[in-house]
């Protein structure tokens, strides 16, 4: 673990991400009582404002405050990332670990039903679904969750694989131990690195694939602060008024490029095999 | 080889077939149904039901699949429901823009990516290695319609440069076609670049750190044969592998990009069916979709074995 920090700490780029997330987190939990407006509130004295004193970041054109909202849309981000990430990982590690340890039939249904679903492009997998599903919160995360969940299946199904074969494993076995028993106390623990690794880079797909969801109108509620839907309603004014459709852009890359930089840290520091040849 | 394809297909052939049962069921399970969308808010029960034997509604899943998937095999993928074309006719229609603008993504990304990932793999450790790395993490951060946004802002609005939508057919303006493409094709490539960029110099190091590319500079060859000959030559399976996967993930990519910049392609061609609540036309997009992104699948994997005689046709 103190192998695992120091190395962590030597990544500076990874440490950047690490705390602009937190800055995020902050803004996030403090979008209720430190946001200088109501996100919702609409003004016709404040349409279109450009950044200023009144409006850090400007108002849209419904004169609506956008710092605000992007804090307000930081709390929806987050929270969509980390639930919709959360499904994929619960879901996708039980079927890999179930598919990489009982193998056979379990292995060949489970494998063939994650092969379909990555045949799907991604966002046109989540489109359909959300179609189904109508557009809230709630099912973008379910969408996205869904969508993201073979990744996780097929990196716990090879990470079982390998450690179902080591001695520790048969030692269990041969004591009598059930199937759940290993898979849960002995299996779990050894292949939870890629999982970690995994979980933090599909935070980061989550965030983009919510803002673009609800940047096509099939993401979460229309009056949500969401920077997908900022976004695409700042776009019409590009001409006018650049801020409305610049900076909801800036708080989604940067977000999602800290969740990278840490996922790709996290793997560095995690498994150094893979760091001395930067894959 | 032929065993190997063989192989490849039949593995190939239970994910398509779950490909057009979940294209087929998914898209029953939207909320209302075409002939209430078709009909809107004033319609007896008597028109709706005609309209239901029409379509052949009325019947169980069961058969309507059945019916279906019989009429997919002889090309048959129904009409849609709100405008009465043949749904392969209006796919095949919209192909040639979705294409194009995949093509000339994956075109642009790897006139970007194979030089500044092979840069920084040789400068590895530099300046210039820490700049191409962190522009790949940007790459995959940016979302591509947001780069769409700021590309028109930036070429249309500002520069007045390039059209900042629409779509001019390459058989009627080839000039203006070319350039109504570029911004969306940058638009899109510009995540497939970043991660090219990073396979490309993850590729390269592996090799340069071969024996025989160590040789090769040992006897004093200049860069350009080392690198170029010795070690891009080995290095470029696994970057021609993950350009084919990325050109498949393109296809839904192109959803976005196609909406912004109003392409009509397959992309809003499928959103237009989930805004109509067009069942036909829906699951005959997503069905093609499917099975386009499988069949490139399969391409890469055979091209990926007749590059490498290291893989095991068997």
């Amino acid at each position: 673990m103190k192998e695992f920090f120091r190395r962590f700490r030597r990544n500076r780029l990874a440490v950047a991400g690490l705390v602009v997330i937190a800055f995020y987190v902050v803004l996030a939990v403090l979008a209720p009582v430190a946001a200088p407006h109501d996100p919702y509130a609409m003004s016709a004295d404040a349409m279109l404002a450009e950044p200023g004193r009144d409006h850090w970041l400007g108002a849209d054109p419904f004169g609506r405050d956008i710092f605000s909202r992007l804090m307000h849309g930081a709390r929806l981000s987050l929270m969509v990332g980390a639930i919709a990430a959360g499904i994929a990982l619960i879901a996708g590690t039980l079927m890999g670990m179930l598919a990489g340890y009982f193998g056979r039939w379990v292995d060949a249904v489970l494998s063939r039903i994650m092969d379909i679903l990555f045949s799907f492009p991604d966002i046109l997998l989540a489109l359909v679904i959300m179609a189904i599903l109508g557009p809230s919160t709630v099912n973008v995360m379910i969408a996205i969750g869904i969508v993201y969940t073979p990744i996780f299946a097929r990196i716990a199904r090879a990470s079982t694989l390998s450690v179902k074969e080591a001695a520790f494993v048969d030692a269990a076995r041969s004591m009598g131990a059930r199937s759940m028993h290993i898979l849960w106390r002995h299996i779990l623990p050894n292949i939870t690195a890629p999982l970690i690794i995994q979980t933090t880079l599909s935070f980061a797909f989550a965030i983009l694939a919510e803002a673009a969801l609800s940047f096509l109108g099939l993401g979460v509620e229309p009056d949500a602060p969401s920077w997908g839907i900022m976004l695409n309603e700042g776009k019409n004014w590009m001409e006018h008024a650049w801020w409305v459709a610049v900076f909801p852009g800036l708080a989604i890359t940067l977000a999602v490029l800290s969740f990278n930089v840490l996922g790709d840290g996290l793997r560095d520091a995690l498994d150094p095999k893979l760091r001395s040849s930067g894959a | 080889m032929l065993k190997y394809t063989l192989n490849r297909l039949l593995i190939a052939l239970p994910v398509l077939v779950g490909i057009s049962i979940i294209s087929f069921f998914i898209v029953r399970l939207v909320p209302g149904d075409t002939v209430t969308a078709m009909l809107g808010a004033h319609y007896s029960e008597e028109e709706a039901q005609a309209l239901r034997e029409t379509y052949g509604l009325d019947q169980s899943l069961v058969t309507q699949y059945a019916l279906w998937i019989g009429n997919v095999v002889r090309g048959d993928l129904g009409q849609s429901a709100f405008t009465g074309q043949p749904v392969l006719a209006a796919i095949l229609e919209r192909l040639p823009v979705t294409v194009q603008l995949v093509a000339m993504s994956v075109g642009f990304a790897l006139l970007m990516a194979l030089p500044l990932g092979i840069l920084a793999a040789v400068r590895r450790g530099g300046p210039g290695d820490f700049s191409v790395t962190f522009l790949g993490l940007l790459g995959i951060s940016v979302p591509g319609f947001w780069l769409g946004t700021l590309l028109i802002l930036g070429f249309s609005l500002y520069l007045g440069w390039l059209p900042s939508g629409g779509f001019i057919m390459w058989s009627v303006d080839p000039v203006e076609n070319l350039r109504h493409m570029i911004l969306p094709a940058l638009a899109l490539g510009g995540a497939v670049a970043a991660v090219i960029m990073r396979m490309t110099r993850s590729a390269m190091l592996d090799v340069l750190g071969e024996d025989y590319v160590k040789l090769a500079r040992a006897k004093g060859m200049p860069p350009r044969v080392w690198i170029l000959k010795h070690a891009f030559r080995n290095a470029l399976i696994p970057v021609v592998t993950i350009t084919g996967i990325q050109a498949g993930y393109l296809l839904g990519g192109s959803v976005v990009i196609e909406q912004i910049f109003s392409l009509p392609g397959i992309g809003m061609l499928s959103l237009q069916a989930i805004n109509n609540r067009d069942y036909a036309l829906l699951q005959g997009t997503v069905l093609f979709v499917g099975v386009c992104f499988v069949l490139i699948n399969l391409l890469v994997d055979l091209l990926y074995a007749w590059l490498d005689p290291r893989i095991k046709y068997g």
